[in-house]
């Protein structure tokens, strides 16, 4: 029997989460190098449409694990239904996006069956017969090849974007759907999840802005993001911030960009004083054109940034506000 | 309330770090800090613990050099600290730290444990979900808000893109704590001088080696990111650097 692969797709209220494509291109690339069979889930209650959408994609089966226990999500009802699931087919590695639900449950799931998961993968290495997974460590500064031990199955969650969604392949024919109906005893879930909310009205909207300066840690006070804003003003663009100065309430949450925040895609994203972690880069590098300005050489900003600038934000700044506004005329 | 609170030492933040010669990990000669969701959890046990009282003890796993963190938790108000000390905690997968907590923790009762979501070493995002498991808890993620209920505890998760959601969880249970969920105290110099007189209980390694395996996941290497864009970087005084760019904003981006 040759090796299998299985993806565990996202679903949210009976809607797939776009990012299972890019686990599914990732799932199709390991398999053609491997030869492993490729095979994916749906996870939910009532999800047979969503299970007929992935089968269109070029996979030797999709499973739709069900059960009424799998709505809302809850980490006790996937693991139970997962666990049982896997009990009956077998998975060599089990692909997954890495999404805030992902974190939620895989963590209990690799427990619970005694195994592991490697966590916010960015890529593979398929050396010598052997896998290899990298993943980023100490936010962004080093990248570490990582190799797995034990039985199996081994756990893998993708990071946002690190494989492209429109390079899955889509199927000659639809792949097989089966139906599993997992048995999860409505007493082992034990939280109750209420509705899913926002916390206030965006009173900006940074998706439309052309222009945004925005601002880290490296901006040190509060009273210096005045700086920013005077940079911000002279460009005619918007102020945005990472998280570290809404969290501090410097700027109100609405400007904060990253994966808890806004995706932004202006022309221009100049970035001062943000070190360039991974939640924030995801919100921002869709951005044309990327300057970054940070003291440290090392800062992941700049494996993104077309222009860098090494030095004090403090010293750089007023400089070009002037140079702007006089360029402005 | 009994609430533990799970802290790791990481490099700080500002820290320029170097890689070993194997290229395995980094060299250990640099400053070091608690981890920063673990600073907010600490401080969100002891906002708890003066709304209900109770208790707040620190935990961390590594060598000497982190028992920093536990004085520090203590000087802002802990009341007692665990340290599983030794360097071998260093190398150990998330599956094994949280069976190394768990197996000091045994004779303990807690109602709540809090981690931070993440640690900015590893980042693995795993060893509280998986301490739940160990321990047979219910766990929820990325809390941004805690309040007491009847039944146990309203937790407030934060989902991506802005969305929250509202969980019921009973007790006892692990919470991953995101930074954000309040504002940090400093110690103060009471405070300070009243951490000397705190207990620390220390657990070796070979204490809690029995619970633990070989790790599942094994770092083969580690290295610098490669550069994925051609990256330009600009020199010269601040004035220059300033004329430069505009001319790439107004030729090159045309934004001006
Ligand atoms: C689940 C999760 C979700 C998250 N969501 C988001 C999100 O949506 N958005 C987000 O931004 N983050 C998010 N984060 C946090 C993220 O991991 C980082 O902690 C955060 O982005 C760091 O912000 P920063 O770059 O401003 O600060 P730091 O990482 O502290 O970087 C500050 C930078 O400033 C530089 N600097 C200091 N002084 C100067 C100076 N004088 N001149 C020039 N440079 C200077 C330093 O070299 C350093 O690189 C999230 C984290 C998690 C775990
Ligand atoms: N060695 C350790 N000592 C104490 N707490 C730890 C240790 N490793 C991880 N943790 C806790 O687990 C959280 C998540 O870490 P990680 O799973 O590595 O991302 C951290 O924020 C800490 O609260």
């Amino acid at each position: 029997m040759t090796d299998n692969i299985l993806i565990i797709t996202e679903q949210r209220e009976g809607k797939l989460n776009r990012v299972s494509w890019e686990t599914i291109a990732a799932g199709q690339a390991i398999a053609a190098e491997t030869g492993w069979t490729l095979e994916a889930a749906v996870v939910g209650a009532g999800v047979a449409a969503i299970a007929s959408e992935v089968a269109a994609k070029k996979l030797a089966k999709v499973y739709d694990v069900e059960s009424p226990q799998l709505e809302p999500y809850t980490p006790d009802a996937f693991t139970a239904a997962l666990k049982e699931f896997l009990a009956k087919h077998p998975a060599k590695l089990v692909l997954m996006p890495h999404t805030y639900q992902v974190r939620d449950f895989v963590p209990k799931l690799a427990t619970a069956l005694k195994t592991t998961a490697i966590s916010d993968v960015v890529g593979y290495k398929h050396e010598g017969g052997k896998l290899v997974f990298t993943r980023q460590m100490f936010q962004g500064k080093f990248v570490a090849d990582v190799s797995f031990a034990g039985e199996g199955p081994c756990f893998v969650t993708f990071q946002n974007g690190s494989f492209r969604a429109d390079k899955a392949e889509a199927g000659a024919a639809p792949a097989p759907v089966e139906t599993v109906n997992v048995d999860v005893p409505a007493s082992v879930v034990r939280n109750k999840p209420q509705e899913v909310f926002k916390e206030a009205k965006q009173a900006v909207d940074l998706t439309q802005a052309e222009i945004i300066v925005s601002v880290g840690r490296g901006i040190k006070e509060q009273k210096n993001i005045e700086l920013a804003q005077q940079l911000a003003n002279a460009l005619g663009g918007e102020l945005a911030a990472s998280r570290p100065i809404c969290d501090n309430g410097w700027l109100p949450m609405d400007r904060q960009v990253g994966s808890s925040g806004q995706t932004v895609a202006p022309k221009l994203y100049l970035a001062l004083g943000i070190s360039g972690a991974i939640q924030h880069i995801v919100g921002m590098k869709g951005a044309r054109s990327i300057i970054a300005i940070n003291k440290d050489a090392e800062a992941p900003i700049f494996e993104i940034a077309d222009v860098a600038v090494v030095g004090n934000l403090f010293e750089i700044v007023p400089p070009l506000i002037e140079e702007v506004k006089k360029a402005k005329g | 309330m009994k609430i533990l609170v799970c802290i790791k030492q990481v490099p700080q933040k500002d820290a320029t770090l170097k890689l070993n010669e194997a290229g395995t990990w980094i060299r250990e000669d640099v400053s070091y800090e608690a981890n920063e969701p673990d600073a907010f959890a600490l401080e969100e046990a002891l906002r708890q613990k003066e709304k209900l009282s109770g208790e707040v003890v620190v935990l961390t796993a590594g060598p000497a050099r982190a028992q920093q963190v536990l004085r520090e938790a203590l000087a802002k108000g802990a009341d007692r600290a665990i340290h599983l000390e030794g360097d071998g905690f260093v190398g150990l997968d998330a599956y094994n730290t949280a069976r190394a907590i768990a197996a000091a923790i045994q004779d303990e009762k807690f109602d709540l444990i809090f981690t931070g979501l993440q640690s900015d070493d590893y980042g693995y995002a795993q060893t509280g979900v998986i301490l739940a498991e160990i321990l047979g808890w219910p766990h929820a993620t990325i809390i941004m808000h805690i309040e007491k209920s009847e039944s146990g505890i309203r937790v407030k998760r934060e989902l991506e893109a802005g969305f929250f959601q509202h969980v019921d969880v009973p007790l006892p249970a692990v919470l991953t704590i995101q930074s954000g969920i309040n504002k940090l105290r400093y110690a103060t110099l009471i405070g300070i001088k009243q951490a000397k007189n705190k207990p620390m209980r220390k657990v070796t390694m070979a204490e809690v080696e029995a619970s633990l395996s070989p790790n599942l996941q094994k770092i083969e290497k580690l290295y610098l990111p490669l550069k994925s864009k051609n990256t330009e970087f600009l020199e010269g005084a601040p004035a220059d650097i300033a004329k430069k760019l505009v001319e790439k904003l107004k030729n090159e981006m045309r934004v001006l």
